[in-house]
Parts: C-alpha cells; structure tokens; sequence
C-alpha cells in the first residue's frame, strides 16, 4: 500500500510535467484538444496528490514504522487525534501537504475556469504545473515521505510534544491555503505577460482567488498567534520571529494586492503594479518556504553543512521569481496603461495603501534577511528581533490606519477630502473621547497606550461610519436607511468588516502590549495574591498522568474581591515520556475580552513554586479582529458580482442622438 | 507548524541548556525592590538578546546564561548607570550581536535606510504620476482640429 502511494507520487510528478506543457504548446499554436489536456492533467493530479496523501496519513493512523518518515515524527501511544495531524507535523509531510494545495487550486481552476478565454485558462494552468512540478521533484529527490526502514522497529520516536495541539490541525493547513493560495493570483500574472493582454476580467478573475488567499492567510497567522500565546507559556502573542515573518510578508503583499485589484478592476488603472505585486506576494510565498525550509534561519552554518535541500528551493525560488521578473520586464509596458484619476480620491487612496504596505512589507523583508546577508557578506553577526520592528514597522502603520476611515469614503476619479473628513467627526470625537479618558483615568497609561487605543477606536468608528454613510443615515430617514442599509451589496459590508476587524486587532495589540500587568511571586498551597482587582488563591500541585505525558498540575482559585469563588485555573508543566521533554500548559481565565495568564515555574526548596501571573488587558480582540477580518473577506467572497467570476456582457450604450 | 519548527529548535536548545524548561525567564529572587529600577531592567532586557538561543530577548529565555545577563543589567542599575551605559557595558563584554536592535551605522545603513528610501522613492514616483495627470494634454494640432470638426459636422 505504501508503495502505491509512492507510486501515485511519482504519477502526479509526471502529470504535472504533461500539465505544465501541453496546454502552453496549445495555447502557442492555437490547439483546442492540447489546451484541454491541461485541464485532465490538473484534475488527475490532484487525484494522484490526494491517493499519496492519503497513503502516508494511513501509514501514520496504523502506526507503520516502516516508514522512516512514520518512525521519527510518531508512536504507537499518540492519541488520534494527533496520529492524523501528525502527518503534516514534520517537514516530509508538510510538503506533501504543500503540494496536496498546490494541485487542488489548480484543479479548482480546471473545474470552474470554464467562462475564462480559453488561452489565459490553458497558460494559468501550465504555470501551476511548472510550479508542482517543481516542488514534485523536490520532493522525490531530497523529502521523500515514502522512505522505508528495513528492519522496521517496534516503536516511533514520538511526535514534538509542543505540535501535540489541535493547533497543529488547524494552523499549518490554513497557513498553506494562503501560501500555496496565491501560486493562482501568480500564474494569471504570468498567463497576462505571456498573452501580452490584460483587462478588467482578469482582474475580475484574480480578485476572489487572491481574497481566498487572503482569509486563509489571515486565519492561519492569527490561528499561529494564538496557538503559540497559550501553548509557549510566556503569553506572548507575536514574536517578530523569522519564520512568523515567512508568513507575514506574504500577508502584508497579499493585503496590497488585494487593494490595487480593486482599482485594477473598477477603473482599470494600476495594471502594471498589480501584476507585479501578484509576482511579489507568491514569491515571498516561496520564500517563506525556502527560509523555513533550509535550516538557513537556525544559522547559515547549519544550511552550508547540509546544502540539499536548501539549494534545491533556492534553485526553486530564482528560476521562478527570476523568470517571472524577467518577463515582466519584457512584456509590461506592452500592457496598456489604465485610467487616469486625481491624487484625492478613491484609487489615490488605494495607492496610498500600496505603498505604505509595500514598504512594510520591504521593512519586514529586511529586517528577516539583513543578519543573513550580513554574515554571509562579511562574517559579521548581528541581531535583528522584536525592537527592531517595533521601531520601524510600528510608525508605518500609524499613518495607514489613520487613512484607513477615509478610504472608503472618497469617490472614485476625484474625492472630496473635506466633505469625507466632515463625515468622519464622529469618529474622530470618539477617538478623542477615548484618547483622553486613557489618559487621564488609567494611572499606568502612557502616552503610546492612549494614542494607540485612539487609534483603535478610530477605526473601529470609521468602519462603522462607512456603512452608515452609504445607508445615507442623516440624509433619509431611519426606516428607509435601513432599507438601503439592508440593500448594500455584500462586498460594501464586507470591506467595513475587514476594516472593523482590523481596527479590533489594533485595539487588542495596543492594550496588551501597553496596559499589561505582571507578576512573578513564589506561591505556598494556601496563598493568595492581588492581581487587576481579583484574588488568586494556590490550591497546591497534584500529579496527574496523561495518554503519553506525566504532569504536575496546579491548581488556583480565582476569586472575587467579595471572596466568592468564580472560577478554577489549572496551569501544569507536563513531561512527555517519549522524548523526555518538558513543557508547561498555561491556565487561561477569560473574563469578558480580558484574560488572567498563569504559568507555573520551578518549584523552590522552601515548598512554593515560582508562579507567573499576567493580566491581559482586551487581549482576545487580537484574534476576535482577525475572525472578523476573515468574516469580512468571506462575505466579500459571496458578492453574487465576484462569485459569477466573469464580467457581465458590456451593455452597449446606444445613445441617440437628437436629430436637428 | 513551519511556523513553529524553528521555535521549537531554540527551545530544544534552551531546554538542553536549562533543564527543565520554565515558562518565563525573570525569576522572583532577581528582581529589584525599586519598581523604577526594575522596569528600566525590564525594558533594558526585552532589547538584549539571549546569546544560546535563537531570537529570544534575555527577558523571555529561562537560560543560564540569559540569568546571568539579567543579574549583570540590574547590577549596572543598582550602581547608577544610565540606560545607554549598561547597554554600552554589555555590548562590550558579548559584541553587538547581543542587540536585538542593531546601532544606527554604516554597517547597518540598508537595514535602518530601507524603509525610508523607499517611503521617499514610492511617494516621489505617486506624486510626478499625479502631477503628470494634472498637467493638460496637449492642444489638438490645427489639422486634428479640422478632422475634428469634421466629424462633428458629419454627425449633426
């Protein structure tokens, strides 16, 4: 069974070949059968992905150790739950997964790419099979999941305690279907150069492929955020870590592309850039893939001892980001410049956005890769971490999330700046309104603390006002606003919801990073301690023994300043027997949007153990923002306008004209 | 989980090296009676790097030697240093690999310049299409005028 899997493997390496070939030969010479196979081969190879996929997630439930792959990264005891996550909990797996996305978008496109011309449809699928085709033969070269063990050994070697999560079940797929996502949004960008055309259908067609993208992306970061927040023990919630950036350059250049679309497809202006940033965003996709990938970010030595793979997905990344930036070098200016527009306005706007992300996204990029190229460069080794970009990236948001309000409320071709700010002033009031209430009633808020949360409720007004204004509040009655509020297209919701969500983010971020409250005591069974206006009393540690972990688990009370009980903490430190490794298991509180934090520390010689306790501000608005991102993208997506895909016939206006 | 995997190398690293392996790093016994003092130690170690790990701050890594960082900062505190002289101190004992914001130098100028250039070069580039597409197109030739009126004449 193994081998069939292996076998389906190699199969849909070579679909891909024909995949990524015949339709781009029938396209060139205008052959409607060799353009049609492009649509077999993507569906075949997804089937075969699908069988290998399934064969190696067979082999992890049964516990075949035969597998190398089975033998290093699971055991026989492992609940599951964590036997199927499992299979993509290690980098041979991971891969397959990667790819497993890779030939689904494309078979999604073979599917419902019927109304797309046939020609941009046969080269958008040949791109995708150069790219499968690509990671196929690295996988079969350098990260075979299918290797064999002979003889097989009685047991596995367990999986990392610190992936045993559901996490791990919903974090890394989501982050691939972002990834691996917009591989689509790249290849209708080289499918544009190779034809030499583009037009508001295309546009039309990038857009729902890219928001998809987008909300996966969006989901698996903050799905990433959260998961290390509880799991980590230190409770924090974004690390500026390298491989955390991996994954949000991609972001920040999707959010960006997902903007000039707009203007591409409305008004037809930003072509060029949006092809570009199309090429950008899959390619900092790819390099996420090859940083995570190569072992160069644990240190350039590491990667130099052993070079396979690392310069398998290097080779990987130039012939694609290279080809395609040469090609778009080559063929953009044959691309007709769009429409014309005034700097106030709509598009001036989404420029604006472009290119305070772009520049971001710049800040992240070298931020992640100057140590690299410094130590390659010149030996030298320095440090680039959380300060850095606090520093840096912190101040190019503030003046994109100030504009953000205004955005939406500007007409396209030429805005009118005062009328929107007129519009705005009850945010505004209520920003303020905030700002000083910050101020002046919380001891411990600095200046940052009270700006920032300004800024949050900023957004989250200006969101709202946004829907309020094209209800026409305060130009029609209630009643008839809510009718036109009832009325609203979903994309219209669905940009104030993204932007609500975005301003909840800011909220949550600002406040915990600013208004958080910590302390780090030694607790005795019995003991009780003051924290943000609640009592916490130690219950003591009583052992406990797990499915494959023994734990020491520690029990609190949180109690009301009244003394009543309100509820039970448990935070552990566990040992998972396999690898003999520890880890600590924190004990979250929530109460309202706030959560109680609590870690457990080492014992000490005296009976107590060092335990620390945070209060968290407002910190679950973090992800209840990204969630409300993603609702807002999703709701987009459902637009019946994005969703039929294709432009509607162009109505020809015949004007008469008066006879005299 | 590609997200994680290196993470989980630094922590197999700190978990070798600080057995067993904590949540947190600031243990009670370090820190100082003057609350003042001790948040300039605090912020002072969220900005110093955890040399045996990878991309921790001292303040977050349970490592004995990210300890013996944390006791060298406060020590500098308790002896009237200033901020900038304790990191002076420590940059002096373990180079400027120990910063987790690099020095603004020449070495550093693309790191630290990056977002500013191209701030200035994007903004520059939106502002000459803006003004581009203020300026009025060009007067139509006398002949252009002619076919012009022509066609309008043709029309009416």
């Amino acid at each position: 069974m193994v081998e069939a899997g292996h076998f389906a493997l190699v199969l849909a390496f070579v679909l891909a070949l024909v995949q990524a070939s015949l339709p781009l030969i029938g396209a060139r010479i205008g052959d409607a059968r060799l353009m049609a196979a492009g649509n077999s081969a993507a569906l075949a190879g997804f089937l075969m992905t699908a069988i290998a996929f399934a064969v190696l997630t067979a082999a992890y439930v049964q516990s075949d150790f035969s597998l190398l792959n089975v033998f290093e990264n699971s055991h026989s005891q492992k609940p599951l739950l964590y036997k199927f996550t499992g299979t993509w909990g290690n980098h041979e797996g991971s891969m397959l997964l990667w790819v497993l996305i890779l030939t689904g978008f494309g078979a999604l496109v073979a599917l419902f790419g019927r109304n797309l011309p046939a020609t941009l449809r046969a080269n958008v699928l040949a791109v995708q099979g150069m790219i499968g085709a690509a990671f196929f033969l690295f996988i079969l070269l350098t990260s075979n999941p299918f290797a064999r063990l002979d003889p097989a050994p009685i047991e596995g070697q367990d999986l990392n305690p610190i992936l045993q999560d559901v996490g791990l079940a919903i974090h890394p797929p989501l982050l691939y279907l972002g990834y691996v996502g917009f591989s689509i949004c790249f290849s209708f960008a080289i499918a544009a150069l190779i034809e030499g055309r583009i037009d508001a259908a295309w546009a039309r067609w990038v857009r729902p492929w890219t928001l998809m993208a987008w909300i996966f992306l969006t989901g698996g970061i903050a799905m990433g955020s959260f998961w290390a927040y509880y799991e980590l023990g230190w409770g924090g919630f974004w690390f500026w870590d390298p491989v955390e950036n991996a994954s949000f350059m991609p972001w920040l250049a999707g959010t960006a592309l997902l903007h000039s679309a707009i203007v591409m497809e409305k008004r037809s202006a930003l072509k060029i850039w949006t092809i570009l940033l199309s090429i950008l965003t899959f390619s900092l996709s790819l390099l996420g893939t090859f940083l995570v990938r190569s072992g160069v970010l644990t240190s350039v030595h590491a990667f130099a001892t052993d070079p396979t793979r690392g310069v398998f997905i290097l080779t990987i990344l130039t012939v694609f980001v290279g080809g395609a930036l040469a090609l778009f070098a080559w063929r953009a200016q044959a691309l007709a410049p769009g429409g014309l527009f005034q700097p106030i306005s709509r598009e001036g706007a989404l420029v604006l956005n472009n290119l305070f992300l772009s520049t971001a996204t710049a800040t992240v990029f070298v931020g992640t890769l100057y140590p690299l190229l410094l130590e390659a460069l010149t030996g030298d080794k320095i440090s680039v971490g959380a300060p850095f970009f606090e520093a840096t990236f912190g101040p190019l948001m503030v003046p994109l999330l100030i504009a953000v309000p205004f955005g939406p409320l500007l007409a396209w071709k030429r805005g009118d700046l005062w009328a929107a700010a007129q519009r705005l002033v009850f945010a505004f009031a209520g920003a303020l309104l905030v700002t000083l209430v910050v101020a002046l009633f919380i001891d411990r808020a600095s200046v940052f603390a009270a700006l920032g949360l300004g800024l949050g409720v900023w957004l989250v007004l200006g969101a709202l006002t946004d829907l309020a204004m094209k209800a026409g509040l305060g130009k029609v009655g209630f009643a008839a606003a809510r009718r036109r509020l009832a009325g609203l297209p979903r994309a219209a919701f669905g940009t104030a919801l993204a932007h609500l969500g975005l301003g909840l983010t800011t909220l949550g971020v600002i406040s915990v990073m600013s208004l958080e409250t910590e302390h780090i005591i030694t607790m005795k069974p019995g003991e009780t301690t003051d924290v943000a206006g609640y009592e916490l009393r130690f219950d003591g540690l009583q052992p406990h023994q797990g499915a494959n972990y023994t734990e020491d688990r520690g029990v609190f009370a949180l109690m009301a300043d009244d003394g009543r009980t309100i509820t039970q903490i448990v935070s552990s430190k566990r040992l998972y027997t396999a690898r003999q490794m520890p880890t600590t298991e924190a004990g979250i509180a929530t109460r309202g949007l706030s959560q109680l934090y609590v870690s457990l520390g080492d014992p000490t010689d005296d009976g107590g153990v060092v335990v620390r306790i945070w209060w968290k501000p407002f910190v679950t608005l973090i992800w209840i923002g990204s969630i409300v991102m993603m609702a807002g993208g999703t709701l987009s997506l459902s637009d019946r306008r994005l969703r039929v895909g294709a432009p509607s016939p162009r109505k020809t206006a015949v004007t008469p004209v008066p006879a005299e | 989980m590609r997200e994680r995997t290196v993470r989980i190398a630094a922590l197999l690293l700190c978990a070798l090296l600080a057995w067993p392996l904590a949540a947190g790093a600031v243990e009670p016994d370090e820190v100082l009676d003057d609350p003042a003092l001790e948040a300039r130690a605090r912020s002072l170690s969220a900005e110093l790097r955890c040399l045996v790990c990878q991309n921790q701050s001292i303040d977050d890594s349970n490592a004995d030697l990210a300890r013996d960082l944390r006791i060298i900062v406060r020590e500098r505190l308790k002896a009237g240093d200033s901020d900038g002289e304790v990191m002076d101190f420590v940059v002096s004992r373990y180079g400027e690999f120990v910063l987790l914001k690099p020095r603004f130098n020449w070495r550093n100028a693309l790191l630290w310049g990056t977002p500013v250039v191209l701030l200035l070069i994007g903004g520059g580039a939106i502002l000459m299409r803006a003004r581009r597409a203020a300026t009025p197109t060009a007067r139509l030739s006398a002949e252009e005028e002619k076919a012009l009126q022509d066609i309008l004449q043709k029309r009416s």
